[in-house]
Parts: structure tokens; C-alpha cells; sequence
């Protein structure tokens, strides 16, 4: 990032570069970076957990990691690929994209835009910090040894979190605890990032541009963070009920003590159903910016994809005990959540088509972001087809705790939101940087990852058809698992030599690529009418909308046969823009870089831990120092000038 | 915020953030009340919360917290004439009202656990003490949040409606907080 003008237009106080910039940044362009990168990183941790599972897997009976460090390993891997990798690396594009396709300077709350980052990456330190501080003890004379290594001494419950299993009986250490408390901090996270976002796309629009105007990822956005603003409590209430149960002898969960573990289930996933739309509609609005583009048409049914979205949003709430079919839920229910499940498919399927209409007859460009793009379109179709399956409950019962349902959701969510994610990568990378990537080692890295991720995900439907148990550490020899189960594996690290070329390609490339030019693919969004990298006010001169995909619009006319064509001044009128948004008549006001979000969110890290260890003296001081730090920051955040200038 | 002072709405940037969060907050306590209700008529061992509850003393700091609610509107209705030592004052007073009812609270809880109900006494007192407990912990956060008002009247410019923390959102909040006990009061005191 370059600071920008000097000669006291825009004196800061705290440096424009260097460590402490990215601490105490509000801007929302940063803020993306430091949620895409962190992210990123939690994906690398999350893939080596996968890798060991995999291991682990490839042979019948192996004993390369014992049962406990299994149980762990498949809870961090799945808690992290959800809360700390596709939760963040959406937010990462959400706040990246929003201002820059809305044209707004910055978020709504530029302040709380960086709180909801801090109190994300305390979440994510709270849950890893249990491999290092945390015990897994077993319950005594049980299946598990009371020892466990560090490898296993992280969470062990499932991503679910269930009890009776995650209460105090069975799951006496304190690894539980750490999840919980991470769940809860990065929860919070989650909804201050939701208002602020939502805020954003309601009141933040250039002027001219309805909601009927914004770009589909806007809209999608908007679906998202309603999902996470209503959904979030629920969990919160979730977790604080299971913490009281741990901690404070209560038996909400306690069949014994006149309690309902039911209920929890109720309470998960209707949190836990709608937090799949919240994973895989920004991968959807990534999608539907790419495939345009490189088809060189408009979306096909803009305003169908639109409220396919809204229908996915409110049929969303509908559907959780669709994950509960096997828990003895009766037949009434089961009847009505197999049909509002079934209806679901609906909007999505409008999605599908609408997607393929938009490429058919368009002059289809291949670069990589459009193979990722055509492969999400793919792979989450093979994904939702397989969940459709899970509709019908006898089905389900069948699938229930099998590889069938590990392989149905990994093509949602590895071939459905990650491939989005990745083609966003590619797509909006000239804007992020200022220069273009390696285009034939994407296209290699899209195909090693693509056959890859068939080969690992694939046979699993095959295996869980065949019985082989989800969340088992191992399964026995001569029942017909170990072909496929090798295939997987091998399969799993094409997946891992895939990510280091893509690795290899952003480190390179972001030094050395070739220069971007402000629009290198003949784009439709607002984004791209301003310079790559952007300046830091974004917009020079907020910018008037007049129709969907403006910036399209200001490139090309209809001829009288209402034919597309170019207009001719269309590059003058790029460098016009250039000119206009690296020189500004008007310097634009920006909101001042603050210590107060980390300080904050740091306190709130502190709280946590002291929850944690409550029972100890520690614990109490740390509890007291976090509300304290907690109260000073808030109410020196109200004292302080929202501008440099004010 | 100078940089959005038209909004897209037409609505104030803080309030429309407000109101998204008093919306999530709503979902908070509809979990919180569906899991007394789903508590409150079973079966359970030991002291069950309807034996205790004490109508008429709750009654009296609801009254109380309702009428906190109008000396937030008089605060509010004191800064738009811009009088600087009214709203001041009646802001203090919301606070003292909000307090009060917190205190009967604590009273209240001490009172259940000298006769024999406490918090892991069944689901039903426990989801009990859950919800009203998270409630009262909302109120004492907006004692805090009107005390920190007052706190900030005494710099110099006093309270406006321009200010980051300003009386109008507070007072959402407080509101919000107010409806969420009159739910509250209804279906656990009232319903029996």
C-alpha cells in the first residue's frame, strides 16, 4: 500500500506502512488482506490435519496416529475449514469488494470492520492454543487412554459439538472448554462484521444505484449477513448453555438431571443449517460476477439469481432437522423438514441454470478463474444432488455417520466454496496487486486440484454406500475399503501439491507479475473503473450508476441492429478515470487509523483465557483486567475523532 | 461521519447498524425464552421457579423499569431543545431507575437461593436464572452505557447527536432492553 499524498493534505499520526499500520488500520482494503491471509494460513493448517486423517486412512488397520489424536484431528480440521478459512477468506472478499462495487469510500464502521477482525483471530488462538495448554482427558475405563499426546489434546467432539459426548461425564479435560470460548469469541466477531457490512450495502450505494443495480456478490453479501446476524445468537445461546453445563452444575443437556440433549441439536443446527449458505452463497456472488465476464454476456436472469438467493436465505431457517433424521425426531417432523428440504432445491436450481444460460452461446474466454468458476458450477451440482438424497429419510438413514455424507459435503463446500474462493483469487488478483498472475501455472494448479479433488471426494460416496463409518479411526481389512481408500489419499495430496503452485504463483506474481492494466478483462463491476491496485479513498469522484453493470455500460453501445460494439473513445474514457481517481480535485475525507479495535479485541482475548482458567487466581485477574480493558477501550473509542481533520 | 452524511436510505449510518443489532439481540433472547418455556412444564426434582416467584415484588421493579423508559425519552426530548443540564439529568435518573431494578434482582436471586433454588437446581431454575440473568446483564451494560453519557456531557460541546456513542442510539437500546423484559415479565411471572 502506498500512503497517500503528502504535503499536509493527509498528515497521519501513525505511519502509513510498517507493522503497527496493519494493527491499528481501519481501512477496509487492509482489513480484507489480514482476513484473507489469515485465513489462508488456517487453510494450510487445516489441509495438514486433513493430510494426517488421510494417512491415517490410506491402509486398513494402520496405526500411524492412535484413536485420540484422531478424534481431534478430524474436529480442529472441520471447526477450522468452516470458522477460520471459508468464514474469513468471504469476509476477506466481502470487505474487499463491497465499498469498491457499491462505490463507497469505506465501510459503514470502519472501526468495528476492524473489531470484528480482532475478535475473529482471538477465536482462532483460543481453539489452537488447546494443542499447547489444554488436557483431553478420557472418562476412566473407557475405550480411550488416559494420557493423550499434544496432537490429541485439541478438541475431540466433532464440529457439532454434541452432547451428552462434549459434556463434563465423557469429556472431562478441558479441551471442550477451549473450543466453546473460541466459538463464542470468533461468533462475535462474525455479527459485529455483519453489521457493519449490511449497514454498508443499505446505506452506503453510490448514488443512482439501487438495490436492483448492485451487483449480484452485493446482493449475495446481503443474504449472507443476514444469515449471520440472525443465526450467531443462536449458537451463542447454544455454547453458553453447554459452558454452564460444563462449569456450573447446570443439566440443560443432562437426560439424568431432567435435561434435553435434543435440544442442543435443535439449537446447533438451526444455527449450523443456515451457516452452510453463509459458507456457500459468497462463493455463489463470486461466481456470478466471473462467469459474466468471461462469457462476455450479461448475467442470464439477473433479478431470478437475485431472489433464488432470498429464497435460499429464508428457506435456510427451514431445514435443520434434516441433520437430525436419525435422532428419533417422529415422523411428522421428519416428513415436513424432508419436504422443505426437497424444496430447496428450487432456488439452487435456478441458480444452476440461470448460470449455465449465461454461458451458453458467449464467447467463452478459459483464463483460470473461469475454469474455477466452471468447476464450481459443476462440482456443487454433484454436491447438491447428493444432498437432495439426504431428503428422503429413509435414505438418510442409511447415509447418516457414513463417508457418503463426508463426500456430499465436501463437494458443496471444497467443490463449491473453496473452487469459488480460488476463482475469485484469480479474478479480482490484478486489482489486489496491480499486476497479473501466471495464467498457464493457474490453469495447472486448477487441474491438479481438479482431479485431485475428484479422486480424494469420489470414492467416498462409493465407500459410505459400502458402510465404511465417518469419525472412526480406522476400519478392518477384506471388506472391500482399502482400493479406495488408497485412491483418496493419493488424491488428497494432488489437493496439497495443487495449493503450493497456487502459492508459488501469488508469491511470484505479486512481485513480479506483468503490470495490470485498470481493466484487464473487459469487466462489468464498479471495481474495475478504478485503478489496480486502488487508492486508498477508493473513489476519486464517487461515481453516478445509471444501470446494472455500469462500467459495462460506459464501454459499449448497441448498434441500430442491437448489435454490442465498443465504443470508440471507450480507452480514453479508461484513462480519463485513471487520471480522475489518482488525482482527485477534492481531497476525500478518510477515517483515521485507531489502536482502540486491537486493544479491545485483545482485552476480549484476555477475558477469554480467564474464563478458561476462572477456578484459578490467574483466571479471576485476567477476567478482571479484560472487562476493565474491555470498558476503557469502548469508552475511548466514543471519545475519539472519527477523522484526522475533525 | 462527514465522508456519508446522505445515506443511500435516507436513514442515520448508526441507527440502521442499531437496529441490525437489536435485531440479532431479539433472536438471543427468543432462544433463551424457548428454552424456559420448553423447561418451565416439565416434571422436574427439587424447587421449581413458580413455587417462588413473587409477583407482587416483581411488579413493582417492572414498574420501575418501564418507567425508565420515559426518562430516556425526556433525556431525549431535553437534548433536542439542546438543553444541556435536563437531558443530564434525566439521563442520571434512567440510570438510577435501571440500577434500581438491577438491585431488586440481586435481591430477588439471593432470596430464590436461601429457599433452596439455585442454579443447577433443575433445567427449569436454571434456564430461570439464564434468561433473567443475560437480561440483567443487558441492563447493567446500558447503566454503563448511560453513565458513560453523562460522563462525556461534561466535555466541552456537551452531548450531541453527531457524537460516536450519542443519546438517541443509547437510548434504542434501552427501549429494546425494556421490551425484552415485558416479554419476560409476561411469560414467566404472569404465565403461569
Amino acid at each position: 500500500m502506498t500512503p497517500i499524498a503528502t504535503g499536509g493534505v493527509l498528515r497521519r499520526r501513525i505511519p502509513a506502512t510498517g507493522f503497527w499500520s496493519w494493527v491499528t488500520t481501519v481501512d477496509h482494503k487492509r482489513i480484507a488482506k489480514l482476513y484473507g491471509y489469515t485465513g489462508f494460513i488456517f487453510f494450510i493448517v487445516g489441509g495438514l490435519e486433513a493430510l494426517l486423517i488421510r494417512l491415517q486412512l490410506a491402509r486398513p488397520e494402520n496405526a500411524f496416529i492412535t484413536p485420540a489424536e484422531y478424534n481431534s484431528l478430524f474436529t480442529m480440521h472441520g471447526t477450522t475449514m468452516i470458522f477460520l478459512v471459508v468464514m474469513p477468506l468471504a469476509a476477506a472478499f466481502m470487505n474487499y469488494l463491497l465499498p469498491l462495487m457499491l462505490g463507497a469510500r469505506d465501510v459503514a464502521f470502519p472501526r468495528l470492520n476492524a473489531l470484528g477482525y480482532w475478535f475473529f483471530l482471538g477465536g482462532g488462538i483460543v481453539l489452537y492454543s488447546s494443542y499447547i495448554l489444554a488436557t483431553a482427558g478420557a472418562p476412566a475405563g473407557g475405550f480411550l487412554p488416559e494420557t493423550i499426546s499434544r496432537l490429541g489434546s485439541a478438541a475431540n467432539g466433532g464440529w457439532f459439538m454434541y452432547p451428552p459426548n462434549s459434556g463434563a461425564q465423557f469429556s472431562p479435560g478441558s479441551v471442550i472448554d477451549f473450543w466453546l470460548v473460541g466459538i463464542a469469541l470468533a461468533g462475535v466477531g462474525s455479527l459485529v462484521s455483519s453489521v457493519n457490512l449490511l449497514t454498508t450495502i443499505f446505506n452506503l450505494r453510490a448514488p443512482g444505484m439501487s438495490l436492483m443495480k448492485m451487483p449480484v456478490f452485493a446482493w449475495m453479501s446481503m443474504v449472507v449477513n443476514f444469515l449471520l446476524l440472525f443465526s450467531i445468537p443462536i449458537i451463542t445461546v447454544a455454547i453458553f448453555m453447554l459452558i454452564f453445563d460444563r462449569q456450573f452444575g447446570t443439566a440443560f443437556f443432562e437426560a439424568s438431571g431432567g435435561g434435553d440433549p435434543v435440544l442442543y441439536q435443535h439449537l446447533f443446527w438451526l444455527f449450523g443449517h443456515p451457516e452452510v449458505y453463509i459458507l456457500i452463497l459468497p462463493a455463489m456472488g463470486i461466481v456470478s460476477e466471473v462467469l459474466p465476464v468471461f462469457s462476455r454476456k450479461p448475467l442470464f436472469g439477473y433479478a431470478a439469481v437475485v431472489f433464488a438467493g432470498i429464497a435460499i436465505g429464508f428457506l435456510g431457517f427451514g431445514v435443520w432437522a434434516h441433520h437430525m433424521f436419525a435422532s428419533g425426531i417422529g415422523p411428522i417432523t421428519q416428513a415436513a423438514f424432508g419436504l422443505s428440504t426437497m424444496t430447496i432445491a428450487i432456488p439452487t436450481g435456478v441458480k444452476v441454470f440461470n448460470w449455465i444460460a449465461t454461458m451458453w452461446g458467449g464467447k467463452l474466454r478459459f483464463t483460470a478463474p473461469m475454469l474455477f468458476a466452471i468447476g464450481f458450477v459443476a462440482m456443487f451440482t454433484i454436491g447438491g444432488l447428493s444432498g437432495v438424497t439426504h431428503s428422503i429419510v429413509p435414505a438418510d438413514w442409511q447415509q447418516t455417520d457414513t463417508y457418503y455424507v463426508v463426500a456430499h459435503f465436501h463437494y458443496v463446500l471444497f467443490g463449491g466454496s473453496m473452487f469459488g474462493i480460488f476463482a475469485g483469487l484469480y479474478y479480482w488478483f490484478p486489482k489486489l496487486t496491480g499486476r497479473m498472475y501466471r495464467e498457464r501455472l493457474a490453469k495447472y494448479h486448477f487441474w491438479l486440484m481438479f482431479i485431485g479433488f475428484n479422486m480424494t471426494f469420489g470414492p467416498m460416496h462409493y465407500l459410505g454406500l459400502m458402510g465404511m463409518a465417518r469419525r472412526t479411526y480406522t476400519y478392518p481389512a477384506g471388506i472391500g475399503l482399502e482400493f479406495w481408500n488408497m485412491i483418496s489419499t493419493i488424491g488428497a495430496f494432488l489437493i496439497a501439491s495443487s495449493v503450493l503452485l497456487f502459492m508459488a504463483n501469488w508469491i511470484n506474481s505479486r512481485r513480479r507479475g506483468a503490470p495490470a492494466p485498470i481493466d484487464p478483462w473487459d469487466a462489468r463491476t464498479l471495481e474495475w473503473s478504478i485503478p489496480s491496485p486502488p487508492p486508498e479513498y477508493n473513489f476519486g469522484e464517487v461515481p453516478t450508476v445509471r444501470s446494472l453493470d455500469d462500467f459495462w455500460h460506459q464501454k459499449y453501445d448497441e448498434d441500430d441492429l442491437g448489435r454490442v460494439t465498443r465504443r470508440p473513445d471507450a480507452d480514453a474514457h479508461i484513462a480519463e478515470l485513471t487520471e480522475k481517481h489518482l488525482h482527485p480535485e477534492h481531497r476525500p475525507h478518510l477515517p483515521s487509523p485507531s489502536a482502540f479495535p486491537p486493544l479491545a479485541g485483545l482485552s476480549a482475548l484476555g477475558f477469554a483465557f480467564g474464563l478458561l482458567y476462572h477456578a484459578t487466581p490467574v483466571g479471576l485477574g485476567l477476567i478482571a483486567l479484560g472487562v476493565v480493558g474491555l470498558f476503557a477501550s469502548f469508552l475511548s473509542w466514543a471519545r475519539e475523532p472519527l477523522e484526522e481533520n475533525a | 461521519m462527514t465522508a456519508h452524511t446522505e445515506t443511500s436510505t435516507g436513514i442515520d449510518t448508526r441507527k440502521l447498524g442499531m437496529w441490525a443489532f437489536l435485531s440479532s439481540e431479539a433472536l438471543f433472547f427468543g432462544a433463551l425464552i424457548t428454552n424456559y418455556l420448553l423447561f418451565k412444564g416439565r416434571d422436574l426434582q427439587g424447587i421449581h421457579p413458580r413455587e417462588l416467584l413473587n409477583i407482587p415484588f416483581t411488579s413493582v421493579s417492572s414498574f420501575v423499569l418501564l418507567m425508565s423508559s420515559l426518562t430516556m425519552v425526556l433525556a431525549h426530548a431535553a437534548l433536542t431543545r439542546d438543553n444541556q443540564r435536563a437531558a443530564r439529568g434525566w439521563l442520571l435518573a434512567t440510570a438510577a431507575l435501571g440500577a434500581t431494578f438491577v438491585g431488586g434482582q440481586v435481591y430477588e436471586f439471593s432470596n430464590f437461593y436461601k429457599e433452596g433454588m439455585t442454579l443447577s437446581t433443575n433445567p427449569a431454575s436454571s434456564s430461570f436464572f439464564v434468561l433473567t440473568g443475560f437480561h440483567g446483564a443487558h441492563v447493567t451494560i446500558g447503566v454503563l452505557l448511560l453513565l458513560s453519557l453523562v460522563g462525556l456531557s461534561f466535555r466541552r460541546g456537551g452531548l450531541t447527536f453527531e457524537h460516536g456513542l450519542n443519546l438517541e442510539l443509547v437510548g434504542l437500546y434501552w427501549h429494546f432492553v425494556d421490551i425484552v423484559w415485558i416479554v419476560i415479565f409476561t411469560v414467566v411471572y404472569l404465565i403461569r
